[in-house]
Order: C-alpha cells, then structure tokens, then sequence
C-alpha cells in the first residue's frame, strides 16, 4: 500500500491533466453549442476524409524514414568508442535543447538556402512549401525519438548472444536478421509509437514548411477551436483519431508480438 | 562560504522589500486586463498607464479576431480590454459580449474624428471607440515587379509564380477573389463566394505560401515579390526595405477599423473606462499611432502630423479612394458556415 502512495502526485496529475479533458472532449463531441445530445459532429467528419488520409499518409512515411535512417545510426552509435557515442549523441540531442516552433523555423530558412543552391546547380526540385519540405520536417523534428529507444535496446543487447550465433555458423546477415532484430524490435516498436503518434497530429510543421497550402488533421482541428470556433466539431474530430491512432497501435502491437514470436 | 550566504540572504530580503513595494502600491481590485493584438501597442504606454493611475495593467496578446474570440467566449470574466475588428465588434454585440461603455468615463472619445462614429458594425455607437483603421492593398518588390499593379488580378500573374504570397485566413483570402471579380466584401451569394473559391484554387498553384506572420519576413528578404498587406504593416516593411511598395488595386478593396472595446463580464469596468480614455488621449494615442505605423482616428493627432505623414496616401488615402472601400460587417451563421467550407475545399485542392 505504501509503494502505491509515492505515485500520488502522478494520480493527482493525470486526473487534472489526462482525464479530466479527455472527458471533457468526449462531452463535447457529442454535443451541440446548446449542451444538447447530438451525432451530427461525428457525421461532419466525413468531410475531412482526404485530410485524414493525407495525414496518416506523411505520418507512415515519415515514421518509415525516420526507422530506416534512425535503425542505421543507431545500429552505427552502439559500435562506437564510449567517447564517440557521447559525442554522437550531444550531436543528436542538439536541436531537441531549441524550441519545436523555432527549429521548424529555422528549417523553414534552411530550404530557403537549399532550394537557391538546387536553383543554382540548375537541378529542378522543389524542397519549399510542399509535401516533401512537410515529411522532411516531420525527419528532422522527430528523428531522436526513433534513434534512442533503438539504441538503448542495442545498447542493452548481450554480445555473448551475437557471438554465440557466430560461432554457429550465422553470418553476419543472419546474425542481424535473426539475433540483433527481434531482440531490439521492443526498442523498434516504441521508436515507431513516439514517432507516428506525434506526426499524425502535427499543425505547426504543415503551416511552416508546406505553406499552409494544405490541411493535416491537426490544422483542421485547430482552426475548429480557433478559427470557425466549433469546438464541438473540433472535439469529434480529436475524439475520432484518438479512435483511430489507438486501432493503429493495437493492430501495430498484435503484429509486433507475432513478428517477434515468430523471428524468435 | 559565509559570505556567498550573506549575499544569498540579502538577495531574498530585497525582493521580498520588493514584493511588499509592489503590494503596498496596487489594491488588488486595481488591476485591468488588457487582451490586444501583438505589436499594437508601445508597450511603455501601459507603465505610463500604471505610474499616473497606480492601475497596473496585465497585458496579454492575440494574432487574430478569431483566437481572441475563441479565448473570451470560453473565459468570461478574464479580461476587462479587448481590441476586436469592425466585423469581430459587431458580432460580438450581437452575442451580447460586450459590455456598454459609459462615455461620461471616457471624455477623449470627443476627438474622434466623426466620420468614424456610429459605424455600421456598432450603429450606436455604444461598444467601441476606434482605435486604429487602415486599407488592405498590395505589395510589391519594385525590383523584381517593375509595373504598378492596377488590379487585384496581379495575384493571378504566372510571371510571378511562387514569388506570390495570400492570407491564411478565409475572411481576408475570399475577400481578395471576392473583389478581383467586383463582388461585394460582405456578400452572403453562395454562387459569388464559389467562383471566388474556384478562383482561389485555380491561384494556388502559383502561391509560395499561405502566411500570417511570415509576411514580415519573406517580403523584407525579397523572398516573395507580391502580397496583399494591411497599409500600416506596409508601412512598417516599406521603412525595412525601400525596394517595397504599396498600391491599391481599382477595383477599390477593404477598409479595417480596429476597436477597443469593454467585456461584458469585466472585472474592473471603472478601470478599462480610464484604460480607454487614457489611450485616447492625444500625445498618448501618438505614441502608439508612431510605434504601430496604422493611422489614428483621432482628430487631433491627425492634426498634428508632420506634413509627409498627413498626406502619405498609404496611411490617409484621400477621399475618392475611401469611396471605393467597403468595412466587413458581420456576416450571417449560414454564410460562416459556406465560408469555413470552400476554405476547406481550397485547403484540399
């Protein structure tokens, strides 16, 4: 009973702060402006199908590049001297000291730079204001997050196991294939968790670094509550991918167990 | 060691002499909430405010009519001071937002200039005393655009493709196309408001972005070249980059009056009225007018400008060009709601 006391402030945190609104967006979904009972706001989001779909599609392929990106310098991190893997990873951890809202700033100005150097090699490639200055921000902003729960699994990983499977036999193709993935897939699955989760929902990268050419469900939820002010419909409309985000991650978490069980 | 502690004890008894200082001098119902606009205002004003009155003034800011909205919808009772537009004024008497204003309290409303009494949006003038107003125009690099634009279709040109800038709010980005086609601003014809869309979709391909505050930066930097612009935030650019330029279009274009205004659930209505009254006095109100570059309504500090301010035609376009300018009014639920829907479809196209 005493153990269960020291997590008290958490308790009284997560009430304040996780449930408590939760509940609160949950009220207003279905509900009207009058408090009335309704499923119209539920039904509106019929209308913000594409945004969705769009949404969910720059979030898959960031999450995919940042794991490929992120797996490998990961993978290259945990082969280092003690002192290079320091270095390293201030290096990584660098932008993350900078405000979010800042560093997309500065990225803004950075492609700036980049598109006039493409413009000056007469290579003709947009990186400013589209989709790809949008997933290559969502890269840059969230690629931490891939790299250390990765790395620390890799960290964690027995080299006796590796060796082990060396001698017999494995090459060094099996040996990742076989030993080192399925033993860091926990540290892959919670990296692709704390990136997608995050990069489904962003409103301030599209708005920078796409221009705000196009709506992600984030800016749609946003300029319910602060430009058309519906909340109500902006509430439906979180309520909905909250929905969705957790389907995701129960349909992610099932395979997860299977792909493991079935590597091991 | 035993100094550092010294040190230590003396720092912690200053700034509780301080606090005490701070609490002998405010009574805690002194104390007025101002909700403005960000960069609206000198902020060396409010401690003027503070010293003469012994009023302190919590000052928070918004970057658009309908965040602040939003924020005051949900808060009642949190701020005395608000600085809605025309349109946001009268929508928010009509929701009873707002809060009469006892203009025995706020005798410098005198030096209004008429002209800017009794606005539609306000028709008796009983919420709000204007206090700044200005044109939305165009902008443009002299540099890279060489013509003076005559019309609004210049959003339109391919010459300048994604060196062109638009709003990103609907109110101001459907009201460009609105008049590009010489409908009215205030128009509630669904088959007006979707050509102005179709036409919105059709510019897309040419913009570099959608912005708010971005505008700044990108037309300063030469990074864009052509952009509809408030005339005071034109003025300000223009001074940072003289390559920049201001027109407005023939087809005439919006006229903007922003307001101050009391909350109808305000914790200190006495001290918001002295708040008012003490920005609307003259040498007041041209210290923000010269600190915010947007032209003042003011009778007496238009008076008192130097000649090169008084007939900038940016700031004080003469009358033949006031005709031909029309002031948001607050449009109906349904038309709101077609507004928030085609801006949806343009996102999507």
């Amino acid at each position: 009973m005493k153990k269960h006391l020291i997590a008290v402030p958490y308790y009284v945190w997560a009430v304040v702060f996780i449930a408590v609104p939760l509940l609160m967006i949950g009220y207003c979904a279905f509900t009207d402006a009058s408090g009335a009972f309704t499923l119209e706001n539920i039904q509106q989001i019929t209308k913000y199908w594409p945004v969705m779909l769009r949404s969910l599609l720059y979030a898959a392929v960031a999450t995919a590049c940042c794991l490929v990106i992120g797996y490998l310098l990961a993978y290259c991190m945990a082969q280092q001297s003690e002192r290079t893997k320091t270095v390293l990873m201030i290096l990584l951890m660098l932008p993350m000291w900078i405000s979010f809202v800042l560093r997309t700033q500065a990225m803004q100005d950075l492609l700036d730079l980049v598109q006039n150097w493409l413009k000056a090699a007469g290579i003709d490639l947009q990186v400013r204001n589209n989709a790809l200055a949008v997933v290559l921000g969502l890269i840059y902003n969230y690629l931490p997050f891939m790299v250390l729960p990765i790395y620390t699994s890799l960290e964690k990983l027995d080299k006796r196991v590796i060796e082990a499977a060396e001698d017999l036999g494995a090459n060094r193709f099996n040996v990742f294939r076989k030993v080192i993935l399925p033993l860091t897939m926990p540290g892959v699955g919670s990296g692709i968790i704390m990136v997608f989760v995050p990069t489904i929902s962003t409103f301030v990268v599209s708005e920078k670094l796409g221009g705000a050419k196009f709506n992600l469900i984030g800016n749609v939820i946003q300029e319910q509550f602060l430009q058309v002010y519906n909340p109500n419909v902006g509430a439906a409309i979180s309520l909905v991918m909250l929905v969705l985000i957790l389907f995701i991650l129960i349909i992610f978490s099932f395979l997860d167990d299977e792909t493991k069980e079935g590597l091991l | 060691m035993n100094s550092k502690r010294i040190t230590a004890i003396l720092a912690i008894l200053a700034l509780l002499l301080m606090c005490m200082g701070g609490c002998k001098k405010y009574q805690p119902n002194e104390v007025v909430y101002v909700y403005n606009w960000g960069e609206y205002i000198d902020e060396e004003v409010n401690e003027l405010f503070e010293q003469e009155t012994g009023i302190k003034v919590v000052y928070k800011i918004y970057d658009n009519n309908e965040s602040m909205y939003a924020v005051v919808k949900n808060a009642p009772g949190t701020y005395d001071v608000v600085f809605p537009s025309d349109y946001m004024v009268g929508r928010m008497i009509a929701e009873e937002m707002l809060e009469p204003i006892n203009f025995d309290n706020v005798p410098n409303f005198q030096y209004i200039m008429e002209k800017f009494k009794h606005m539609d949006y306000d028709p008796g003038n009983l919420y709000s005393v204007p206090y700044t107003w200005g044109t939305v125009g165009l902008l443009y690099n002299t540099s890279i655009v060489t013509e003076t634009p005559t019309s609004w279709n210049a959003l339109w040109s391919e010459e300048y493709k994604d060196q062109i800038l638009m709003y990103n709010n609907s109110r101001d980005t459907i009201g460009i196309a609105l008049l590009k086609n010489n409908c009215s601003l205030n128009t509630t014809s669904e088959a007006e408001l979707r050509v102005a869309t179709a036409d919105l979709i059709k510019q897309k391909s040419l913009l570099q972005a959608y912005v708010s505050d971005d505008i700044f930066s990108k037309m300063e930097s030469g990074s864009a070249a052509l952009c509809p612009v408030y005339s005071g935030d034109a003025i300000s650019m223009i001074s940072e980059n003289p390559d920049l330029a201001y027109t407005v279009p023939a087809e005439g274009t919006n006229r903007f009056v922003d307001c101050i205004c009391i909350m109808k659930d305000a914790p200190n209505k006495e001290a918001a009225e002295k708040y008012i009254n003490f920005l609307c006095r003259q040498d007041i109100a041209e210290r923000n007018r010269e600190f915010t570059a947007y032209s003042t309504p003011q009778q007496q500090v238009y008076d008192a400008l130097p000649d090169e301010i008084r007939n900038d035609p940016i700031a004080y376009p003469d009358d033949s060009s006031i005709s031909k300018t029309e002031v948001y009014t607050n449009l109906p639920q349904e038309t709101l709601e077609l507004y928030n829907s085609l801006w949806n479809d343009l996102k999507n196209s």
